[in-house]
């Protein structure tokens, strides 16, 4: 299991080098926007990832929910502080590309709203694991996640109007613009480049909460034996 | 398990290994136990030996960290909520509300609309059905008595005390003793956790003594013609 | 010993508390009245201005005094630790849920009404679209705020900071509602636009996330 994940690591780490290289150096530079389009390569697949990281906490909370075991708890820990990071990533590559290309930080548009709200969803679930007292922390946040996750659509559909009521600059291009095939080519390995950095992420951040919990129940075993200290 | 070989019915309360973490504090440390219907359980333990937590855990208010209780032979006290009643030392009412207001609300959670039900439960804890003080406005031993009507309302077979006696004053813990006596001659089951045992004697079934999270011995007292004292192995 | 009859038991027994202790109402009138007055200070529009404005206003405004009556939704429940004998009794949880759900909605309505006039006469308001279309979107927005928050101010009772909890996990979620309320409210008011699509956006909200509260608060009552 252990070699499989390391194979899976290089593996990771080389198509980040060659999805990097397309996005730089292959894939042709935008007509309009220029050289800072290039961001779109790492803003797109990080907010995919983000997604799917998401979408990974509200399956492992319903297991949690219905199973109380461990795993899926930690994995649903996982999950969010990763989809969190990457969430980041979205919240930053959006002003920085928004400002060259239209001279403002913020646009209001449907897909950056809507993953700022993710956002301040997800940590909140952060917070509440941080803040909720005793060892009912998991069945709480996993309740939470669930209303979060069942929000996601909302969220999007409401900006999405809003939007069309309140037009804005639209990141990205707007729904329906196509991109050139040269670019779709780097686009999609950096898609796949980034949904696996996700992955090991995730997996690296379980094993972590996994170690933390034997360390627990290895003083708790202890408690019970021996009386406590 | 311990107790009497002869258990005449079905136990009324089993625990199975339970354990309670803090933390990294173990509350409860392994208890298995069994307890017999119809009578009088004292719990008797220093602060810190777990005896609220047993209890708390006992009437599923917790969940246990591992272990199993089962009530009244069913695994969670949602299935016997109407069999069983709960007392603790917080009184548990409404201070806005006058004494029979408290109990008819309660009352209807049972399902039960029946005002002489609310008035017989005040009257026998020596309480005053006609009193339309708010409670906020009892002294503390009047609270805890309308805090046991509150419990024994419904009739149920297993009543579950919490340090029932706290801060109550002498001749109000006195009664109470007396009217949980009664209460168990009538075929009811009873844990009491408290303090005080002295108040208890004589009323006692059996002592059960807790020391750092585990039940260290229970000791039949001389109520029943067969006094014996164990210790669990 | 339906859901419906406990849950009416349980209102009543609030309501009546409510009125006897006079706790929260008195002070949270007085709030909202502040929250108006100093609104009016930091934002003094034209009467044309302020069609655009007031509706961002009044529901954020009302947010907040809403925060303060959430926080103290089990509050009482707390006191003298009552929640527990309603814990054990064979009452069904989404009887309690209900009636608190309910109460806070009815509290919140009133402030409402209360604020509602006072934001009149500081802005000089007129609704250019029908008033009826305003009162849809009220109801709908506010019992979208309280079901959440009721449930959420449940969950932040085993949290440390409670206070402080309960916004923190509300806002995020309240987000999409906060928007729709707000951008009918200024539709009707201004005239502009059509609220329509938020008012059904506001009731699958509300029919989605009433579901979830009912469906999850047995498991977060009852986690200790």
């Amino acid at each position: 299991m252990k070699n499989i994940f390391i194979a899976f690591v290089v593996l990771t780490i080389a198509l980040l080098a060659y999805s990097t290289y397309q996005g730089l150096f292959v894939a042709p530079t935008e007509q309009t926007m220029g050289e800072v389009q290039r961001i779109f390569y790492y803003h797109v697949p990080s907010a995919w990832t983000a997604g799917v990281c998401f979408f990974v906490n509200f399956l492992a909370s319903l297991v949690y929910l219905w199973k109380r075991n461990p795993a899926s708890d930690a994995l649903a820990v996982a999950s969010a502080e990763v989809g969190v990071a990457f969430c980041t990533i979205v919240l930053i590559t959006g002003p920085i590309w928004a400002r060259p290309v239209w001279g403002i930080w913020w646009t209001w548009d449907a897909r950056l709203t809507t993953t700022l709200v993710l956002w301040l969803i997800y940590v909140s679930y952060l917070v509440l694991r941080r803040f909720a007292a005793g060892g009912q922390t998991q069945v709480l946040a996993a309740a939470l996640a669930i209303f979060g996750f069942v929000d996601v659509p909302i969220v999007y559909m409401t900006i999405r109007w809003f939007r069309t009521q309140h037009p804005a600059p639209v990141m990205g291009g707007g729904e329906n613009s196509g991109l050139d095939p040269a670019m779709l080519h780097a686009f999609f390995w950096n898609l796949l480049a980034f949904t696996c950095v996700g992955i090991v992420l995730m997996v690296l951040r379980y094993r972590l909460q996994t170690l933390e919990e034997k360390v627990e129940a290895t003083h708790a075993a202890a408690a019970l034996q021996g009386g406590n200290r | 398990m311990t107790g009497p070989s002869d258990l005449p019915s079905p136990p009324v309360i089993v625990l199975e290994n339970l354990v309670k973490f803090f933390g990294r504090f173990a509350a409860l440390r392994g208890i298995s136990a069994s307890f017999a219907p119809g009578r009088l359980y004292v719990i008797l333990g220093d602060n810190g030996a777990g005896k609220s937590t047993l209890l708390r855990i006992v009437t599923g208010l917790m969940q246990p960290s591992q272990g199993k209780v089962t009530l009244l032979g069913a695994g969670s006290i949602r299935e016997v909520a109407h069999r069983v009643g709960y007392m603790a030392h917080a009184p548990l009412l409404y201070d806005e509300l006058s004494g029979m207001e408290n109990l008819r609300y309660f009352a209807g959670l049972y399902g039960l609309h029946d005002d002489n039900v609310c008035e017989r439960a005040m009257t026998m804890v020596g309480l005053d059905p006609e009193l339309s003080r708010r409670i906020g406005q009892y002294s503390q031993g009047m609270r805890q008595r309308l805090s046991l009507a509150r419990a024994v309302l419904h009739d149920p077979e297993l009543i579950l005390l919490d340090e029932p006696f706290s801060n109550v004053d002498v001749r109000s813990a006195r009664e109470m003793a007396a009217v949980l006596g009664r209460v168990r001659d009538k075929g009811k089951t009873i844990f009491v956790v408290t303090h005080q045992a002295a108040l208890m004697e004589g009323i006692a079934d059996e002592f059960v003594h807790m020391t750092a999270g585990q039940i260290v011995a229970r000791e039949a007292t001389a109520r029943k013609a067969n006094a014996q004292v164990e210790t669990p192995s | 010993m339906t859901t419906f009859t406990m849950a009416r038991a349980t209102l009543l027994k609030d309501l009546r508390l409510e009125w006897r202790s006079k706790d929260a109402i008195n002070s949270m009138l007085f709030f909202a009245l502040l929250v108006v007055v100093v609104f009016s200070f930091a934002f003094n529009p034209t009467a044309e201005e302020s069609r655009h404005i007031a509706g961002g206003l009044v529901w954020v405004a009302l947010l907040f005094a809403a925060i303060f009556a959430l926080n103290q939704t089990w509050a009482r429940e707390l006191r003298n630790q009552v929640l527990d004998a309603y814990r054990v009794s064979p009452a069904p949880p989404n009887a309690l849920f209900l009636a608190k759900a309910i109460g806070n909605f009815l509290f919140v309505v009133v402030l409402e009404v209360m604020m509602t006039p006072l934001f009149v006469v500081f802005y000089s308001l007129r609704s250019v679209g029908p008033v009826w279309q305003l009162i849809v979107v009220a109801l709908l927005g506010t019992w979208a705020l309280v079901v959440n928050g009721t449930f959420f101010a449940a969950l932040s009772i085993r949290t440390r900071s409670r206070e402080i909890m309960l916004p923190l996990i509300l806002f995020p979620i309240s987000i999409p509602a906060l928007l729709a309320m707000v951008d009918a409210t200024t539709s009707i008011l201004t005239g502009d636009a059509s609220p329509d699509f938020w008012i059904k956006m506001l009731a699958v909200y509300d029919v989605v996330f009433t579901a979830v509260c009912l469906l999850l608060f047995e498991t977060v009552l009852n986690a200790e």
